[in-house]
């Protein structure tokens, strides 16, 4: 189903429409105020865009030197070109250590490849350990935001899911309550948990180390607990160097939340003693994106959500309604690049207003990719009739002046003499909930030329 | 110097009005400006839809109608912007380069190729200013909220000097209105909801009347107001910068 459709449904509840966006923009609000008290902003964004494309045309060295440094401290490195073989290497690794049980702690790397309903075809339980993500796991939902994933569930609902789940008693959605009830269900999967999964934010090529941000605490948790730490990430997530940290940290948690710093940012540099560490790097389609010049920069993304938070299309739609994985902006321009017919739809999915691009911490031009891919869209994939044939003819038309005034002529004859029923019907969109403009009885052309006759 | 004045397709068809008030305002301000036959659509609908190949005939046409102006104005800021960053599909010809380089939105043309703010207009309501999107974060006609530089707006300035207007604070400065060329046909579930929601924080804000440097946000809101019966009118910044009231 195409994003306008799903979005018509999410609208037909007006209320949860301004409820959604309303949440959203809230913490849009907090980031901009948060953003505002750090002097030199928009130069932090400057130098965190220049580390990734730095990064980027340099991936292959860099993914190098961070395996050999975390190979020296004592961690295993595995490589995974794609999905499925990224879910083999995690179960191998689980298998290797018969662990039947498994916390996992925020990740939409494993999302991407569908790694739970893996393991749990293996027999293995996994448990996401972050609230919402805990919150989306329960509904059999995927999240609809990466770093808000339950945003789409009111607090009347968790308390329904709950008491479902939890054996909660009826609180009439009471926060303080259903937290409580979360962390005492949570602290016992994390005591019996086998081993631990965790995502990687950023992994640092000059010491082989990385860093996971939370605000649960829930990656530190379950990785300390566990015998052993699996932590997934996309080739894309490296830096260079330690001291980059300082501008990423800085710049993630205040564009995800407004927070000035993510309660957690645990650094994981070596196994524990009588432990293990694994990291499994994914390449599941970057490669390819990275080919794409003109999408190239969309790898630069640290996961913050903030565009997804400014978006007045997000905020309206509510985050299913993109089908996919990364829902929202960002999704929108690693989406196609991924499976072209499925996510189609995504790239118009927007009025380019460009306020993706404006948050966006490391300066992706998101808007500007959209309207790329729209271009490649239209080239590569079958266009509805209607569509196709109608900004076709207007192409022609608009490039013969005389062809144009005839037909702007007619259009005006229409909308002026036809009948209401004739204009308001099915085929007139625009027309179900707006008024066409009014037809004044003369054009400028008309106008103007009658004025230099008379003058 | 001579100054081509550009109207939008549907500005021309539907809004004389804006054209009309375009047009004394810059010969108001002393300019040579003349209005060349036979133009048609910057092609920004074909270009926002994914038919940019489809468009080059049209904008080929544009610069053939503006290639010997000065400048170029139109009160149109997505038009303008279209002009500005999508006519790279053309082969850069010293004319094309020549017509992107001075194409203007005309509040910016305004303020910074002839330094005036105080226009000697007039007009006793209580305004809101719809900063429409592309004229905003693409020809940046003023700081955006996302962004932490010094706050600025081409717009306010022009319309802070207008007699007896009363220039309305919004609750969100500059989200965008919904419209988005064939967005509102194909996505006409959200942006009628964007739209309302706009509309609904004038009203909230007390707004008599609606502006804005683009109409084509405006018909898209006007179409609302009008279904809705709102309170509320809605009027190019343009005829605004024109009146005597
Ligand atoms: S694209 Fe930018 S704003 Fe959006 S999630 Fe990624 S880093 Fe954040």
């Amino acid at each position: 189903m195409s994003h306008s459709k799903k979005a018509e449904i999410f609208n037909k509840n007006e209320a949860k429409v301004n409820w959604h966006d309303k949440a959203l923009w809230y913490v849009r609000e907090k980031r901009d105020l948060s953003a505002h008290k750090v002097q030199g902003w928009e130069y932090l964004r400057e130098l965190a865009s220049g580390i990734k494309a730095n990064v980027l045309s340099n991936l292959d060295e860099y993914l190098i030197q961070f395996e050999k440094n975390a190979q020296k401290n004592g961690i295993k490195v595995h490589w995974a070109s794609n999905a499925e073989e990224h879910n083999i290497i995690v179960n191998n690794i689980l298998a290797e250590h018969n662990a039947k049980k498994v916390v996992k702690s925020k990740s939409m790397l494993t999302e991407e490849c569908h790694l739970n309903p893996y393991l749990e075809s293996k027999g293995i339980e996994v448990i996401d350990t972050d609230l919402g993500e805990r919150i989306v796991q329960l509904a059999k939902e995927s999240p609809s935001h990466i770093v808000l994933p339950a945003i789409h569930k009111t607090k009347e609902e968790v308390d329904i899911l709950f008491q479902e789940y939890l054996g909660t008693k009826p609180n009439f959605g009471n926060p303080e309550y259903l937290t409580h009830e979360a962390r005492k269900h949570l602290r016992d999967k994390f005591l019996k948990a086998d081993a631990a999964i965790t995502g990687v934010n950023f992994a640092i090529a000059d010491t082989g180390g990385f860093v996971v941000c939370t605000n649960e605490g829930n990656a530190d948790m379950g990785a300390h607990l566990a015998k052993v730490h699996i932590a997934c990430m996309g080739i894309e997530k490296i830096i260079p160097k330690e001291k980059h940290l300082g501008i990423f940290l800085r710049l993630l948690a205040r564009s995800a939340t407004g927070q000035p710093i993510t309660t957690y940012s645990s650094h994981f540099n070596k196994p524990a003693t009588g432990k293990e560490m694994h990291i499994v790097i994914v390449d599941n389609g970057r490669t390819e994106q990275l080919s794409r010049e003109d999408f190239r920069a969309s790898l630069h993304c640290i996961r913050c959500g903030a565009c997804m938070n400014t978006c007045p299309i997000y905020r309206r739609s509510g985050g299913h309604s993109y089908d996919a994985t990364i829902p929202g902006p960002i999704g929108s321009i690693l989406s196609p690049g991924m499976d072209m017919k499925k996510h189609s739809s995504l790239p118009f999915a927007s009025t380019l207003c460009g306020s993706c691009s404006n948050v966006c911490p490391v300066k992706i031009n998101i808007h500007k990719q959209l309207y790329k891919w729209r271009q490649v869209i239209v080239k590569q994939q079958k266009q509805p009739l209607l569509k196709n044939s109608i900004l076709k003819i207007a192409g022609v038309v608009l490039s013969k002046p005389r062809l144009y005034s005839l037909s702007g002529k007619s259009a005006r004859f229409i909308l002026k003499k036809a009948p209401k029923f004739m204009i308001y019907n099915r085929l007139n969109t625009w027309g179900k909930a707006r008024d066409l403009p009014e037809v004044k009885n003369e054009i400028f052309d008309e106008w103007y030329k009658k004025r230099t006759k008379n003058g | 110097m001579k100054v081509g004045l550009f109207i939008p397709c549907y500005i021309n068809q539907l809004y004389p009005q804006v054209a009309i008030a375009t047009l004394e305002l810059l010969e108001k301000l002393g300019q040579d400006v003349y209005y060349p036959e036979g133009q048609t659509c910057c092609g920004q609908p074909l270009g926002n839809s994914g038919y940019e190949e489809n468009s080059k005939g049209a904008c080929q046409i544009f610069v053939e109608n503006f290639k010997e102006y000065d400048y170029i104005v139109g009160p149109s800021g997505s038009c303008i912007y279209h002009v500005k960053h999508h006519f790279d599909i053309l082969e850069q010809t010293p004319e094309v380069i020549k017509v992107r380089d001075n194409a203007y939105e005309l509040c910016e043309f305004i303020v910074k190729v002839l330094g005036k703010i105080n226009l000697g207009a007039s007009f006793p309501y209580k305004v809101g200013l719809h900063k429409s999107c592309h004229g905003l974060r693409g020809l940046k006609l003023g700081s955006c909220s996302e962004k932490m530089d010094a706050y600025y707006s081409i717009e306010e300035n022009l319309l802070n000097q207008v007699i007896g207007l009363k220039l309305m604070i919004l609750s969100r400065k500059d989200e965008c209105c919904g419209f988005g060329g064939t967005f509102s046909v194909f996505e006409e579930a959200i942006s009628v909801k964007m739209g309302k929601d706009r509309i609904k924080d004038h009203i909230d804000s007390h707004v008599e009347v609606i502006t804005g440097a683009d109409h084509s946000c405006l018909m898209h809101l006007e179409g609302l107001i009008n279904r809705n019966k709102q309170p509320l009118k809605v009027m190019h910044i343009a005829e605004i910068l024109n009146s005597c009231i």
